[in-house]
């Protein structure tokens, strides 16, 4: 046969009877392998483990998601789910309304009568009458027999330590999605995508490590609190950093509120002081200061006449409690001068400090993992006197978190390294880090901080054996627009051990008061300094920082040759 | 009943009627009130009606679905086509009046409310349809000089045409692929077999490339994480649960969760409540009637019997299999009612009078000579009965 009559055969219909009877059998065949296929998957069904499929979210668990543990560095739960009942309404179900009402108020008292029957009331046919009510309360109304009336168990957030870390988690929505702190950054940045996807939702996700050391936290937050009532403060902030790493051990906001509770989250004063609140730090300030003079070549022997204050603008400015001489520049670091300061600045040149201070950050919104931060109130306007003001921390306003990303710059070779919440290695750091001082000006500021805690004005802030370094800072505060001298930001950036610095430590309060103990004073030197030093030395032997005791009686540490 | 030499209409359609089928077919309307009863309550339930609202209903059409099958099943070939002729032109115009006011249900716009009844004229004009098409072929056949198959391809295209702006995309592809089963069962060539298998393919792709809503459904089968496939899932997981002999009437939890429980997804709550068994013995029955219905083809002589037959039985028979196949998620999922099963008062009517032709067609009687095209085929002997 050849092709052309083999294709003029395959175009001929299919006359034949034989053909047409053979197509019928064909498609009868063709319907036997499908039914069968649909048995055989029928079978396949029925023999597969039943837990095999994909388990369905119960009603409590569609509304409120699981969420992953969170642990602290040394894993200690700080953050976790537990099954609680929520008390429900299929109002079409309801028999005797005004009964149901009365008989649900007699075990949830608090619930208002009116808004109870509002929400009973109205066209749908399922309302809640409360969520998360306790398992005392689920019996009772148990035990009740309204119809219509039903319980779901659903994921509630718990925090074994309540408020000691409540700014740094942050808190939960009813629905158990994050609205505050680093639950809502991990809601932000996967949980929540995880959960629109439908996935995730029943079994909790694997726990989450963050960088806190809650006994650490705890610390910190003691004494901070002791602090606060010892000197009447309105407030308090509190931060340990690893400054290799840029991890966060420890970060306090006083006064904090229990997270259990999101409603006291709201109050004016709960804010996170350490992220979110913006401080003129004062004194503090003159580290970067005394750091860009070091860093722009001036060298620990140059000097700068602090014998009359400086003038620009109408404005003089001077010392407290100055000396009235030529200062050598570790005595403007010690003696906390401002016009060795305002010299220092004008003598660096105002483009060049502007160009150091951006370089180090403080004119930019800092974000960490932290939903709340804020931006840096700059001036817009740097004349001579802005240039001098800034020199000793006034007319520039940062977040304590700056300030302790910068700090930890200053003594950690002069590296920039975001502040995490989120555990890092160091060679992780290194990567992100930038050299934003030479590490000739890190080492000099070293010994200039331990210089100052040694011999200087921060001496209280010291802790035996743990070398601490640091600068104190008292800021008048601003008081309708005008410093008035009723008030101060006090604060201590410390640093230890400052031989081979491993934390930095910033302390501050918030209108410490003056005690006949502290001789009248309320500068830092007397309230934020002590308080550091006390915070050292209950987180250095947690932190596994060994004390050395026979450094300690240089009051000078000279050894160290510049 | 009825003595077999009794010539009354009953006694002669008793005796010639394929008994078997009959028997199977009302079974299976009777066992779809049953699992009515499984699956509508909690339909009903969420509609905020009687919980047996829909069961009543399903009792309520299964009444007029036998008296069509039974009367439908009286009716000469002359009258089946007359019928055809009417039910497709009527059909055809609820069709368009339901595009321009039809009810839109989940983004479609598929039903007609006439008088509180909700009617899907698609329903009717399938069967219809089919006849049409089958009577084309059959007389392509004998008289090769009349356009038939022109005018089948034109039906088609006329059908198709109000199907896809519903847009139905489950009832298009159904009504294609009967259509190329009686092209086939026809004998046409294989060369337009394959060219009509290609354009069918190449219409397939470009459906998929044009129309978002078809993309979305095809994906989703290929990708169950890519989006919402929850129906089919929770249909899955129905047979899994039931296992071989299901969990008890009554007892099932899927149909809870099911918004079609009643109707696309009624096969899935068998699962779960009566097990694998009685599932299988229920695509035994569709495989049962899919093979009764086509022996009953191949014994025919006359082309238009054959054809239609098959047409008819294909139509049923590829609409379960494609139902059962979305349940266990062996297809993507579509719009497609389980023949004589599920609820849905157009689709138990379509289907009584798609039954009751194929009843009518399969009656004993005295055979038509084998097909030979010439002056002397005794065709009047087919076409016009006693």
């Amino acid at each position: 046969m050849t092709v052309m009559t083999r294709i003029a055969s395959l175009l001929k219909p299919a006359d034949g009877e034989g053909q047409m009877r053979a197509r019928l059998i064909f498609a009868m065949a063709v319907f036997m392998v499908v039914y069968g296929a649909i048995g055989v998957r029928l079978a396949l069904l029925a023999t597969m483990p039943e837990d095999e499929i994909v388990r369905r979210l119960g009603p409590g668990e569609e509304v409120s998601h699981a969420r992953p543990d969170l642990l602290d560095r040394a894993g200690t739960v700080l953050a976790t789910d537990i099954w609680v009942p929520s008390v429900y309404a299929e109002p079409h179900r309801l028999v005797d309304l005004d009964e149901a009402i009365e008989e649900i108020r007699s075990v949830i008292p608090e619930l208002d009568a009116g808004k109870l029957r509002k929400r009973l009331t109205n066209e749908r046919r399922f309302a809640w009458v409360k969520r998360e009510i306790t398992p005392r309360q689920r019996e009772a109304l148990h035990r009740l027999g309204l119809p219509g009336i039903g319980f779901v168990e659903e994921n509630q957030r718990f925090y074994p330590a309540r408020q000691i870390a409540s700014h740094v988690l942050g808190h939960v929505n009813i629905d158990n999605q994050g609205i505050a702190g680093l639950e809502r950054h991990i809601d932000d940045s996967w949980l929540g995508a995880l959960h629109a996807a439908g996935l995730a939702r029943t079994d909790p996700p694997d726990p989450v490590q963050v960088t806190i050391d809650l006994r650490v936290q705890h610390a910190v937050r003691d004494e901070l609190v002791s602090a606060i009532d010892r000197f009447d403060a309105i407030a308090g902030a509190g931060v340990v950093l690893d400054v290799h790493s840029g991890e966060v051990i420890s970060m306090v906001s006083l006064p904090d509120y229990d997270p259990h509770d999101p409603r006291e989250a709201l109050e004016d004063d709960k804010i996170n002081r350490v992220t979110t609140g913006t401080y003129e730090l004062g004194s503090t300030f003159k580290a970067f200061t005394v750091a860009m003079a070091l860093d722009a070549g001036r060298g620990l022997n140059s000097t700068y006449d602090a014998s009359a204050p400086v003038r620009s603008g109408g404005f003089a400015i001077n010392d407290f409690r100055g000396k009235g001489r030529v200062l050598t520049l570790p005595e403007v670091f010690i003696y906390s001068s401002n016009i060795g300061t305002s010299r220092m600045a004008l003598d660096v040149g105002i483009d060049n400090q502007r160009a150091f201070l951006r370089n180090l950050g403080f004119f930019e919104r800092l974000t960490t993992e932290l939903p709340e931060s804020s931006r840096p109130i700059v001036p817009t306007r740097w004349p001579e006197l802005t240039a001098m003001t800034v020199s000793f921390g006034h007319g520039l306003s940062v977040s304590p978190m700056h300030a302790v990303m910068a700090g930890a710059a200053l003594v950690n070779g002069g590296k920039l390294i975001p502040p995490t919440f989120f555990p890092r290695s160091r060679a992780e750091a290194q990567e992100l880090a930038r050299q934003v001082i030479k590490p000739e000006t890190s080492d000099k500021m070293r010994y200039l901080m331990r210089l100052n805690v040694a011999d200087g004005t921060s001496r209280q802030a010291d802790a035996p054996g743990y070398r601490v370094g640091g600068k104190t800072g008292t800021a008048e505060k601003v008081v309708g627009g005008r410093y008035t001298g009723q008030s101060v930001l006090t604060s201590f950036l410390g640093v230890f051990p400052t031989d081979d610095p491993q934390y930095l430590v910033l302390v501050m309060l918030d209108e410490p008061k003056a005690l006949p103990e502290t001789h009248g004073f309320r500068t830092a030197g007397w309230n934020a300094a002590p308080t550091t030093s006390k915070i050292v030395k209950r987180i250095a032997p947690i932190l596994g920082v060994r004390p050395q005791f026979e450094l300690d009686g240089m009051t000078r540490p000279l050894q160290v040759s510049y | 009943m009825f003595s077999r030499t009794d010539r009354g209409l009953l006694s002669e359609w008793w005796w010639t009627v394929d008994r078997v089928l009959l028997g199977t077919l009302i079974a299976l309307l009777l066992g779809g009130l049953v699992l009515s009863l499984a699956g509508s309550p909690p339909v009903a339930q969420r509609l905020g009606v009687d919980s047996f609202h829909f069961v009543k209903r399903h009792a309520l059409f299964l009444l007029p679905a036998l008296a069509v099958l039974i009367g439908v099943s009286l009716m000469s070939e002359r009258q089946i086509r007359r019928s055809a002729l009417m039910v497709f032109a009527l059909g055809i115009g609820l069709m368009v009046l339901t595009l321009l006011i039809g009810t839109e249900v989940k983004g479609a716009r598929r039903w007609l409310t006439i008088g509180g009844f909700a009617i899907q004229a698609s329903e009717f004009v399938k069967p219809a349809f089919v006849v049409l098409v089958a009577w084309l072929f059959s007389e392509r056949i004998r008289r090769p000089d009349m356009p038939g198959n022109l005018l089948a391809v034109l039906l088609l295209g006329l059908f198709i045409g109000l199907l896809v702006p519903q847009p139905d995309f489950g009832q298009t592809l159904l009504v294609l692929l009967v259509w190329g089963a009686l092209f086939f069962a026809a004998g046409m060539s294989w060369f337009w077999i394959a060219l009509l298998g290609g354009t069918g393919v190449v219409g397939l792709v470009g459906a998929y490339a044009m129309v978002p809503h078809v993309r979305l459904r095809i994906d989703r089968f290929l990708d169950p994480s890519a989006g919402d496939t929850y129906q089919v899932d929770v249909a899955t997981d129905a047979f899994v649960r039931g296992g071989w002999i299901g969990r008890g009437p009554g007892e099932g939890t899927v149909k809870l969760s099911l918004p079609d429980s009643h109707t696309d997804f009624i096969f899935a709550v068998a699962g779960e409540e009566f097990g694998a068994v009685v599932c299988m013995l229920l695509v035994a029955v569709f495989g049962f009637i899919v093979l009764r219905g086509l022996t009953h083809a191949l014994r025919r002589h006359d082309p238009f019997a054959r054809l239609a037959v098959t047409g008819l039985i294909v139509l049923v028979g590829l609409q379960a299999a494609i139902n059962m196949s979305v349940n266990l998620s062996l297809l993507p999922a579509k719009g497609m009612t389980l023949p004589f099963l599920s609820y849905g008062g157009s689709s138990l009517l379509s289907l009584a009078y798609a039954m009751g032709i194929v009843l009518a067609l399969t009656r004993r009687r005295p055979q038509a000579s084998p097909v030979v095209v010439g002056p002397l085929t005794p065709r009047a002997a087919a076409t016009s009965g006693p």
